[in-house]
């Protein structure tokens, strides 16, 4: 019995480690990056969009727009092949198509981000470049990138709060005399609703936060683009670029950008985490 | 706007399995391009030489060795981490507060982006500890991103287990630790593994991470201490700044046939878990 407990100390030292962690990447990230936020004021770091590190001026709006217009983008293209996706899994479900649909849901989860970024720059952007003008670096290739990046989570969260509503739900539905179709928009999708949310804030978390992928394919201005046609750098970008050569007062405000993120993801993962939760005690689903 | 339902339902139909043909033809399209281009390219000596010319020839074995010791490296780390963690979580506790916080962690972990990830190892391991850009620096940051993932699914793999399994080797008379490592665990195997081997390919394929934490030297690393770059970096540079992009296509090459081939072993592994009677 003392033996049992020395374990179950040692195990449960070890098990906090994911908490030290988060703790110290917290403390390390706020610690390099809130002083130069704090010294040159939050209105000007994060309401500008004059980024000139040489100068001395570091004002990120444009990567703060850059960011969300990329994730919106994303979005749309994620949800609706997602949600597709999703669908086909559960509730059509032909075996045949599933057998094909599953593992290759998981492959494209697999691949590299800079191979998906590699494919964006060589097929994507030149495509953009020469039918719809611009430079083909663009907000519209990023999103499209990015779109197909976040598909893979999206779907297995979306397939898991489908799988989670009571299948008596689907018997009465379609005991009423409803088509596959209306049972499973009307009752399906209803009742796994917070579920698909949750998955959708997830995937959000994933665009917001993807790095390399974007460098390749957003052209990487600091500037608010003015359409999907113009280049774009979002905050990742703007780390990952510049974090090579940057030293002194520039290295603080890269920092600043990741405390930026930081939150940002730190708030919709929040968000994300409440929703399936509230879901979950409503339905009675796991 | 109000179509007949079965009429809807077509329609529906046809969406749905464009949206899925789409898909399937979307992996197929990105591995087939690569491939095509890239294959040609990759000979034995392109396997084995090191890059002249800041990878404009020659080949990419100090790239491969790097790659193997910090994906190994990090993994070797974190999955004994993950696996004791979702042992406490499971056999040595009740849903407690201490238990809640715990996964609350894991769960932000596994939210935080990997460029983060590369921050945090750049001022914690390699300027604070003083392990510079060094492939140490990279697999500890890369640990720490996958531990969240090995937490998860070695948890999942271990819930799966029934009940009647401990209650019948505590009825044989084993200690909880006993019980625990040669049943629990032995079942779980397979489950564990997969979140094992899925690890191992994400700190493959992992960029961002090792670009600011391993930094890009060129050169065979041969101490945990050296500085190196791994493949996808390697990639990265050569297709970013157009140093050649045959190399380029190559590499990629290379390196989506590991990933996936992982990943392929990964799904095969879980497959055996879920038939054996594992999950769900």
């Amino acid at each position: 019995m003392r033996q049992d407990n020395v374990i179950k100390a040692i195990l449960m030292a070890v098990a906090f480690s994911a908490i030290l962690g988060l703790v110290l990447i917290t403390v390390f990230i706020f610690k390099e990056g809130m002083p130069i936020i704090l010294r040159i004021g939050g209105r000007e770091f994060f309401l500008s969009s004059d980024w000139d590190p040489r100068a001395g001026r570091f004002g990120i709006f444009s990567m703060i727009c850059g960011s969300m217009m990329v994730t919106a983008g994303a979005m749309v293209i994620g949800i609706s092949f997602s949600l597709g996706l999703a669908i086909v899994l559960t509730q059509f479900s032909p075996p045949r198509l599933t057998a094909v649909l599953k593992p290759v849901i998981e492959l494209l989860a697999g691949i590299p981000s800079v191979v998906y970024g590699f494919m964006g720059v060589v097929t994507l952007v030149p495509l953009i470049r020469i039918h719809l003008g611009g430079p083909g670096l663009s907000v519209l290739a990023a999103s499209i990138v990015l779109g197909i990046m976040v598909l893979p989570t999206v779907t297995s969260i979306a397939v898991d709060a489908l799988n989670a509503v009571p299948r008596p739900y689907w018997e009465g539905s379609i005991a009423l005399g409803a088509t596959r179709w209306q049972t499973t928009h009307m009752v399906m999708l209803r009742a796994a609703r917070s579920g698909i949310v949750a998955a959708i804030i997830l995937g959000m978390g994933r665009a917001v936060g993807e790095t390399m992928a974007v460098i390749m394919v957003a052209g990487n201005t600091p500037a608010i683009p003015h359409g999907l046609l113009d280049p774009v750098r979002t905050l990742t970008a703007n780390i990952a670029l510049e974090m090579g050569y940057a030293a002194g007062d520039h290295r603080r405000a890269l920092f600043a950008t990741g405390v930026t993120l930081f939150v940002f993801i730190m708030v919709l993962n929040s968000i994300a985490l409440v929703v399936s939760r509230r879901g979950a005690r409503r339905t009675g689903a796991p | 706007m109000r179509l007949p339902p079965v009429a809807a339902e077509r329609i529906v139909l046809i969406v749905l399995w464009t949206i899925a043909a789409i898909t399937v033809g979307v992996l197929l399209f990105i591995i087939a391009f690569i491939l095509a281009h890239g294959l040609p390219h990759v000979t034995w000596r392109f396997l084995t030489d090191s890059p002249e010319s800041m990878g404009r020839e020659g080949g990419i074995f100090p790239m491969i060795v790097a790659t193997g010791m910090v994906a190994g490296l990090a993994v070797l780390i974190a999955a004994p981490i993950g696996v004791a963690t979702a042992i406490y979580l499971t056999e040595y506790t009740r849903e407690t507060r201490v238990t809640a916080v715990i996964r609350f962690g894991a769960d932000c972990l596994a939210g935080i982006p990997s460029i983060i990830y590369g921050l945090f190892g750049f001022v914690f391991f390699a300027i604070t500890l003083g392990l510079g850009l060094s492939v140490i620096s990279g697999a500890l940051t890369l640990s720490l991103m996958v531990l969240p993932t090995i937490v998860r699914t070695s948890e999942e793999a271990i819930r799966a287990v029934p009940y009647a399994y401990r209650e019948v080797s505590y009825g044989l008379g084993s200690t909880r630790w006993q019980m625990v490592t040669h049943v629990v665990l032995r079942s779980a195997l397979p489950g564990i593994a997969t979140g094992v081997v899925l690890s191992l390919a994400r700190s493959i394929e992992e960029t961002a991470v090792v670009m600011l934490t391993a930094g890009s030297a060129l050169r065979l690393p041969t101490s945990l201490y050296h500085s190196s770059r791994t493949l996808s970096l390697h990639f990265y540079i050569l297709s970013r700044e157009g140093i050649s992009m045959s190399m380029a296509y190559a590499t990629a090459s290379v390196l989506v046939l590991v990933v996936l081939g992982i990943n392929l072993v990964a799904y095969w592994l879980m497959r055996r878990f879920v038939a054996s009677g594992g999950i769900r």
